[in-house]
């Protein structure tokens, strides 16, 4: 316990750099995987090789992509773009399919109401279509999210990962305390990432919370 | 980049490719067949008395959570010792929740009428479970499988950290000499291995769907 209290700032740089490092790829990955999965609903056959690929890079190892990437980018092998970019790639591929399926669940009858009213396709998509796509882009954001915040960890063994480096900190000393800690910090970030999603989500769509009050009365 | 790969006197001898792919191959079965063995069972008990179905919804949650390198490390220290079994523990306890999660899943999602059709015929609950949910539940039951087999092949890699063997020995060595081809070869190799089990897989669970589920 006296080793927390020695080091709370090296916690605290390592805790805001893991939230860095797995958060910002959720957003770069978000701002990708929008306009794919709405271009994929456009020309339907993009549809099926876009969750196919998705698919495969998905199962790529994080610690592969991790080492592979700088080859094709350019970047030096301990540089944290390395990682902002693999996690982009996991991101984009897990959320191209909830993208799809999200902008699918859009009744053809609402999207048709929209056109008659008047409204052009930019408008459409970004007033109707995306906000009806909400739950299920947001059940995929959740999964990437918390997969991201405990795939930062990995980037350790090269030497940048947020709280991983405080897991290699305490196995070359033979000291359980800093694995413990970054062990529960990391499930904890994970936590309140989750919530903070979940709130968001209602947010968005306060619709969704009146209809299961109507349902109810 | 590929001189690394493409030297034949680096794929034979004990600490060659060839056996560092196997070794790596036999971590993850290991781990595999052993994640199995204890979520299957576990998984086909809730799915099919449907009694903790919570636990079983929240594990897979909370394991998604978990980081693999921390779980590694906490193996290690925590059996104070160095070698198989700690990262055996690590492994099988990242294969677990994928594999019980999608069980449960899986025979959940069976049809309550098929159910009571299946009881109404004179099946007992044990065959209800074997001829009936088991089947139906089997491309979640495989997807599971898979999904845990892409975590733990992965997490093999990292293994190398606490000084095992497999493909991730190119990873740890090549970071520690500075030599970005072995690294390169070592990572490429885990990425095709890891290509290659999934694409089984997707092949497993066509021929693994009952004939009579395979046109709906």
């Amino acid at each position: 316990m006296t080793w927390v209290g020695d080091n709370l700032g090296l916690i605290w740089d390592q805790l805001r750099e893991h939230l860095y490092l797995a958060i910002l790829p959720v957003i770069l990955g978000l701002l990708i995987a929008v306009p794919l999965g709405y271009l994929a609903t456009r020309y339907a056959w993009l549809a099926n090789p876009l969750i196919a690929f998705g698919g495969v890079l998905y199962s790529l190892p994080s610690i592969a992509l991790f080492i592979v990437l700088p080859a094709i980018l350019g970047t030096q092998v301990l540089s944290t773009i390395n990682i902002v970019v693999a996690l982009t790639i996991y991101t984009v591929s897990l959320l191209i399919r909830n993208v799809i399926d999200g902008l699918r669940s859009v009744p053809p009858e609402v999207r048709q109401s929209a056109i008659a009213v008047g409204f052009g396709s930019v408008r459409r998509v970004l007033t109707i279509d995306l906000p009806i796509a909400v739950p299920v882009i947001f059940a995929g954001l959740r999964v990437v999210t918390v997969a991201n915040i405990s795939m930062v960890s990995v980037g350790a063994v090269i030497g940048i990962g947020g709280l991983g480096e405080l897991f290699t900190a305490g196995f070359q000393r033979d000291f359980l305390t800093p694995v413990v800690v970054g062990v529960v910090l990391s499930l904890l970030l994970a936590l309140i990432a989750d919530l903070v999603l979940v709130g968001l989500q209602r947010l968005l769509t306060p619709w969704a919370r009146v209809i299961s009050m109507v349902k109810v009365a | 980049m590929f001189e690394y790969l493409f030297d034949s006197a680096n794929w034979s001898g004990p600490e060659g490719i060839g056996a560092r792919i196997f070794e790596h191959i036999w971590y993850t079965a290991a781990a595999l067949g052993l994640s199995t063995l204890i979520a299957l069972p576990v998984g086909l008990l809730i799915g099919h008395t449907r009694r903790g179905a919570f636990l079983a919804i929240n594990l897979g949650n909370a394991a998604r959570a978990l980081p693999s390198l921390g779980l590694l490390m906490l193996a290690v220290l925590l059996t104070d010792q160095i070698g198989f079994l700690p990262v055996l523990i690590a492994l099988v306890a990242l294969g677990i929740p994928p594999i019980l999660t999608s069980t449960y899943a899986g025979l959940s999602g069976v049809d309550a009428a098929t159910i009571d059709a299946a009881r109404g015929m004179g099946m007992t609950g044990r065959e209800i479970l074997t001829k009936v949910e088991i089947p139906i539940a089997m491309p979640l039951i495989i997807s599971g499988i898979r999904g845990a087999t892409l975590y733990i092949v992965s997490t093999a890699t990292i293994a190398a950290l606490v000084s095992l063997g497999g493909l991730g020995r190119y990873v740890v060595d090549g970071l520690k000499l500075r030599d970005f081809p072995q690294m390169f070869s070592g990572a490429l190799l885990v990425a095709l291995l890891a290509i290659l089990l999934d694409a089984l897989f997707a092949v497993a669970s066509r021929v693994a769907v009952s004939p009579g589920l395979r046109n709906n």
